[in-house]
């Protein structure tokens, strides 16, 4: 939830699915809830049915028979996207090149009648906060790739609208500015209380933004949660692997430890398994002396990043152990090392289907 | 041999031929346009001879007709043909730019046919009326004939024009409320205009030089080509007809000019 009253109107999509005129199934029928003032997240690979399920609540695209949208509880399936009171923000931003960046701010009040008086005042408005003052009078074409999406940002907003709906807005623009435009936005989105609607591949991205991220996967839903249920309890191998980095290990169960070829490590599982599958975290395990530690492995490689170091490990786990250890911890590779890992970083996941 | 010369070397063919077909001609058509027994008045007769303004003004509105109303047709059909897939569309492509591969005598021909004396419509209409609608020989047969003649070639300018518009802003004039009409208006004819300008330069330029058409139908109206013709071939008025030349060459300049200095290069490109 927004830390503001929430505004706008709530988001309910029932049984949408999609499916391309070629027969292609974009999104199977999933239904969701999005509370008024939320901000989720659709988070996926390009073709998991993320943007597809951004066009059905947006109205560009009409959801297969049986699938409604709803509004505040009313059935908005066969209304028009001009008369859904949505904002939407595009991955090319789709500013009107023709226009200057106030007529493309106020052209969705233009549309609605509003006198020009009261235009030029909300226009202002919104140049405060979007911070882009200066810029007024500027051709769409003479805006460098951040201004444009502040444009974009604040002609969505300008009609006040129920739903704002964005669709990768931060893809098109530099790591640099997209990390400072993403803090922006989480707090400009906040500021409004508006509910949001988010797609983005980067999670990153939905971790910083989402009140809620839905994790999509081949046209259907793999998990809704908080970005820290997510994160810390997936529910499948794909989740788990898609956010952050994980280490996956598979290996039998006995008396509540992991058969591992570097060790054993106890887990929080009373049944035995002759082949589960496990999540752990690379930042969740420490590095101690080898002498005596019930899981060890060879350090393969050591990159340094600055504030944490990557090592690799071999001969722990029956592939690869990442693990980020302290920029402090003095070691070399070919080194053979302990591994210390708490029963409560180990995930179960269901084994792969 | 210098690299220089060298490069002043190649450029001879281009600078023979300029001078020999391009320059010299024109500056004698120029030359004998002054050389009737008014003078360089004779340029003047261009505006203030009756018959020879009226053929002028006839055919600046005649060719700025077809103009217009060769961007209205293409315009909707090319908008319709790029943006649907449906069975017989590449046939339907086919036959509209069919046209291109016709001189104007056969275009001529065609319109006789159509509504000429023993043409389809006066067939219709005689059947229906017991009145024969023959209008293949007026300015309105001309029209038509320019029209067949300017449709294929605007409409593919339009279609390619149309192909590179961005769907996004037409789905972003749309979320803000913009309905078909507005969206029409405020989003994809501005992105077309440059398309416009380009193709109606040509399909004016087109209309105003165009001969074979106006030769096949025109009996009861004078254009500026057929002018020019008659002037040269008939009553043999050499400067007079120079003058024509070079007043037509001018006019039809000026607007591909205008038109080019609005598109910056979309004009050359449209050829």
């Amino acid at each position: 939830m927004s830390a503001q009253a929430g505004h706008g109107a709530s988001v309910r999509i029932e049984a949408c699915g999609k499916t391309f005129a070629d027969g292609t199934r974009a999104l199977e029928p999933a239904t969701l809830d999005i509370a008024r003032g939320e901000t989720l997240v659709l988070l996926g690979p390009s073709g998991c049915g993320k943007t597809t399920m951004l066009r059905i609540i947006a109205g560009l695209e009409v959801p297969d028979a049986g699938g409604r949208v709803l509004f505040d509880g009313m059935d908005m399936t066969a209304v028009p996207i001009e008369r859904r009171n949505v904002g939407m923000v595009f991955q090319s931003y789709a500013l009107f090149p023709n226009m200057t960046v106030s007529d493309n701010i106020g052209y969705g009040l233009k549309i609605r009648g509003v006198p020009s008086k009261e235009r030029a005042e909300r226009v202002a408005e919104l140049v405060a906060l979007t911070n882009i003052f200066g810029l007024e009078n500027r051709r769409i074409d003479q805006l460098s790739g951040g201004q444009r999406q502040r444009v974009a940002l604040a002609r969505a907003v300008a009609i006040r609208p129920g739903i704002l709906l964005l669709d990768e807005p931060l893809t098109a623009l530099d790591a640099a500015l997209r990390d400072r435009l993403r803090g922006e936005l989480n707090r400009l989105l906040r500021a409004l209380g508006i509910t949001t609607i988010y797609v983005t591949h980067d999670q990153s991205e939905a971790m910083e933004l989402g009140d809620r991220v839905v994790v999509m996967q081949k046209g259907a839903i793999a998990q809704i949660g908080t970005p820290r249920e997510i994160y810390f309890t997936p529910r499948s191998r794909f989740v788990a692997e898609f956010i952050g980095a994980a280490n996956i290990v598979e290996a039998a169960i006995e008396d509540g430890h992991l058969v591992l070829p570097g060790g054993r490590q106890p887990i929080h599982c009373d049944v035995d398994m002759p082949a589960a599958v496990a999540m752990i975290r690379p930042e969740t395990i420490r590095v101690t002396k080898a002498g005596n530690a019930s899981l060890s492995g060879i350090i393969d490689s050591v990159s340094f990043i600055g504030d944490r170091q990557r090592l690799v490990i071999s001969g722990a786990s029956n592939r690869l152990l990442t693990v980020d250890a302290p920029n402090t911890v003095q070691v070399k590779p070919g080194e053979r090392i302990g591994l210390s890992i708490s029963p409560d970083a180990v995930r179960l996941l269901p084994p792969d289907n | 041999m210098s690299h220089k010369s060298f490069v002043w070397l190649c450029l001879l063919p281009l600078a023979v031929l300029t001078v020999a077909f391009f320059l010299l001609p024109m500056a004698r058509l120029v030359v004998t346009g002054a050389e009737g027994p008014q003078g360089l008045a004779g340029y003047l007769a261009i505006l203030t001879e009756p018959r020879y303004r009226a053929t002028l003004i006839n055919t600046v509105l005649l060719a700025a007709a077809t103009t217009v109303v060769t961007l209205i047709v293409a315009t909707i059909a090319g908008m319709f043909l790029q943006r649907h897939r449906f069975p017989g569309r590449a046939v339907l492509i086919a036959m509209l730019t069919f046209p291109l591969a016709f001189p104007g005598v056969v275009v001529g021909f065609m319109i006789i046919l159509l509504a000429g004396r023993q043409g389809l419509i006066g067939d219709f209409s005689n059947r229906l009326f017991g009145e024969k609608l023959v209008f293949a020989y007026s300015i309105y047969g001309l029209f038509l004939g320019y029209l067949y003649f300017s449709i294929p070639r605007v409409i593919l300018t339009i279609m390619a024009a149309v192909q590179k518009l961005d769907v996004g802003l037409e789905e972003a004039a749309r979320s803000l409320g913009a309905g078909p009409w507005a969206v029409q208006r405020d989003v994809v004819l501005p992105a077309l205009a440059p398309a416009f300008v380009a193709s109606g330069a040509i399909a004016f330029a087109t209309a105003m030089g165009a001969f074979g058409t106006a030769f096949t139908l025109a009996t009861n109206i004078d254009v500026l080509p057929m002018l020019i013709y008659t002037e040269f071939t008939l009553a043999a008025n050499f400067s007079i007809s120079a003058a024509l030349s070079v007043g037509l060459g001018i006019i039809t300049w000026f607007i591909l000019a205008l038109a080019r200095s609005f598109s910056g290069s979309a004009v050359a490109a449209a050829g």
